[in-house]
């Protein structure tokens, strides 16, 4: 055989961990290359006349596409919506595009539009245009959506999509329990013989993102952790900016169920995917501040201080367990598999 | 009680943590067999709150890092054949082979898929009566009940396109076989879930004959820090024995009826160890009765010459020997993004363990 096979794209590749990220450098980057691109935010920020505009998108396919606390049409838009909201931005106006296996249910389509209604108007953005395609039977699995997003972003707020004025002594927020939405949706996966008083964190965090930004401008990074989990935003936040990061795992808020099935399963909440969740990098002296304003939003209630970036070791995470011990933690290769035994 | 937050208790850890520190007066390495122990002392940084006198090695308790890289050529060799389907647990998909692992199969067609249960592959044979069905045995005695079960299934609904490819292995061998070798070894920290299925009994050469203690512990950083402190106990009071520290689940005689359902469809053979060799009556093939479920047996294929990857100590570190850290590949090239052996893939391997939780 071959010693040397060809290489091809693996799950791992859209994990959002490591090969993602390889995935991203080598092909994407290399090949795209401009000074917009290269900054790897969230929202790639565009020169206009005053303010500036955000531009973001992202694909859908999620499996299965109903799952407790939401499906892939309340994803597709929330998606953008925060991932706008994270850069600063206030989301205005989304696309949508469908991919549509053949055979799909037009029921089904009909609910998952209708709730992307609901979600754009709770959010306040407006769909403005969109796409259809119809892929023969097989060809696709169900449905897949793919939602682009643009904003206003005011010049203060520009750096924070970079986290270029992150230092050491900022203080690192959570807004509230992590792998809630990883969770739910494997809770629901028709081979999976267990079930959980859980649903997805799914929703549009831009009121409560902006009623932070408005009450502090020391605000310096934020990002919402989707795949990859609470983990893989520390991680990449201490590589990128080359500074420490020390977390208290007794800080970090994690449900007793996702906790139950992630210890069944042999998975880290901590990488679990999060659909309503974000993590915040703090002045100190404003830190308590934006804590409470994010916990008086619904969506903000368990929102904690979970730790603090340091100068010591430059682009290490450090977790204190539980029990008073240290171990690092690092970014996920591929996806999270369950254990043997 | 909720199971998870009593067994995580700060203030009983940091008292363990006194008392063992208190009555551990020389050097001592104690040795976890499981792989998830090594990977739970490694995730809660257990080391961290031990004195500097007691050391941890992580032994051969990793079921894919002890097997050989044909198990996973031949598994792909399977997976390439146009009418079967693999069905495994997840953790086998990345460990490389040779020249390819199952990921890259799937990624290249062949039909492999993850299932979290022995029945669920079962299910997928019903479902695809056109089809090889093989479920990839993999584990020591908590997983073979498991594949033993989904046999007498198999056998009791006539299936015919169900077949087990086994590497199943049992543990006692292999722990012996480290202190025949001369492994500098003061105690085990022995396996909690092999041993709620076989009960203590196995156990019992390391202190009769080896004059080793051994203690069979949780999985929980209390469980494994009064496991250690029991340990230490035995060797300062010279008085090595066979204890039970996971009482919640282990009993001295274990899972009877697990223990049937293994003896009926398996019966012992020599297995072959990364880095402990063949070792007598450490694996589990099918019985001549159950002989139409062995894909071994009944599924002809030709699988490419085995290379074990050059420069891996994966062998040495297995037996206790070495530390991940002693590699010379370790982290580079040997990563999880970019594994050498499958002690680096593997979610209980010692490297694993060590590349993702150690500062």
């Amino acid at each position: 055989m071959n010693k040397n096979p060809e290489k091809v794209i693996l799950l791992g590749h859209g994990s959002g961990g490591k090969l993602s990220h390889d995935l991203i450098r080598d092909i994407f980057v290399k090949y795209f290359h401009n000074k917009i691109l290269s900054e790897q935010t969230d929202s790639a920020c565009l020169p206009g006349a005053g303010e500036e505009i955000a531009f973001t998108t992202d694909s859908y396919v999620v499996d299965p596409i109903f799952f407790p606390g939401g499906n892939i049409g309340k994803l597709a838009v929330c998606g953008t919506v925060n991932d706008l909201a994270v850069s600063g931005a206030i989301p205005q106006y989304l696309s949508a595009s469908f991919i549509i296996e053949e055979g799909f249910s037009m029921k089904d389509l009909e609910k998952i539009v209708s709730t992307m209604a609901e979600e754009s108007r709770k959010a306040g953005v407006k769909i403005v245009t969109g796409d259809t395609k119809v892929i023969n039977k097989g060809k696709c699995d169900k449905l897949f959506i793919n939602t682009s997003g643009v904003g206003y972003l005011s010049r203060e707020h520009h750096p924070i999509s970079a986290g270029s004025k992150i230092a050491p002594g900022d203080k690192i927020i959570v807004s509230g329990s992590v792998g809630d939405h990883g969770v739910a949706v494997l809770s629901a996966r028709e081979n999976m013989s267990f079930s959980v008083n859980l649903k997805s964190d799914c929703a549009s965090l831009n009121k409560m993102i902006w009623s932070a930004l408005n009450i502090s401008t020391g605000i310096r990074f934020m990002r919402d952790a989707t795949r990859g989990g609470l983990a893989t935003v520390l991680c990449e936040i201490s590589e990128t900016r080359r500074l420490g990061i020390e977390i208290d795992e007794e800080n970090i808020p994690v449900k007793s169920s996702v906790q139950s099935a992630c210890e069944i399963f042999g998975y880290d909440p901590l990488y679990m995917a999060n659909e309503g969740k974000v993590v915040m990098v703090v002045d100190p002296a404003d830190a308590d501040k934006v804590l409470d304003t994010l916990r008086q939003d619904t969506l903000g209630k368990q929102a904690s201080i979970i730790g603090e970036i340091t100068e010591k070791h430059p682009a290490k995470v450090i977790l204190k367990t539980g029990i008073g011990g240290r171990r690092i933690v690092d970014m996920l290769t591929g996806e999270q598999l369950p254990r043997i035994c | 009680m909720k199971y998870i937050t009593e067994f995580r208790s700060k203030e009983i850890v940091s008292r363990l943590a006194d008392q063992i520190r208190y009555i551990s007066k020389r050097p001592v390495r104690f040795m976890e067999v499981c792989g998830g122990h090594t990977m739970a002392i490694r995730k809660f940084g257990i080391p961290s709150l031990l004195p500097d006198n007691i050391d941890l090695l992580s032994g051969p308790g990793c079921p894919v890092c002890v097997s050989s890289n044909l198990f996973i050529d031949k598994a792909v060799a399977y997976s390439r054949l146009d009418d079967v389907i693999i069905t495994t647990f997840g953790d086998l998909i990345r460990i490389p082979g040779s020249t390819s692992s199952l990921d890259n199969e799937k990624a290249n067609g062949s039909d492999v898929r993850m299932v979290y249960s022995t029945l669920d592959a079962l299910n997928v044979a019903r479902k695809n009566p056109d089809k090889k069905v093989i479920f990839l045995g993999i584990g020591f005695e908590t997983t073979a009940p498991t594949s033993a079960i989904a046999i007498l299934k198999a056998n009791a609904e006539n299936l015919e396109n169900f077949f087990l490819y086994s590497s199943h292995k049992v543990m006692p061998p292999a722990m012996e076989a480290l202190i025949d070798e001369g492994v500098n070894l003061n105690g085990y920290i022995a396996p909690g879930h092999v041993s709620a299925i076989t009960g203590s009994g196995i156990y019992k050469l390391i202190p009769d004959k080896f004059g080793l203690g051994c203690v069979i512990s949780g999985f929980e950083p209390v469980d494994l820090l009064q496991s250690i402190y029991m340990l230490v106990r035995q060797y300062e009071t010279n008085s090595p024995k066979v204890e039970i520290q996971y009482k919640r689940v282990v009993t001295p005689e274990g899972n009877v009826k697990a223990q049937a359902i293994m003896n009926e469809v398996f019966e012992l053979r020599d297995d072959w160890w990364r880095g402990l060799g063949i070792l007598r009556n450490s694996g589990f093939g099918l019985r001549k009765k159950y002989e139409r479920f062995d894909a071994e047996k009944m599924l002809d294929v030709e699988v490419e010459v085995t290379v074990e990857p050059k420069g891996c100590i994966c062998g040495e570190i297995l037996k206790g020997v070495k530390k991940p850290s002693d590699c010379k590949l370790f982290g580079e090239p040997c990563s999880p993004a970019n594994p050498v052996g499958a002690c680096m893939v593997s979610n209980e391997g010692s490297c694993h363990a060590y590349y993702r939780y150690n500062e």
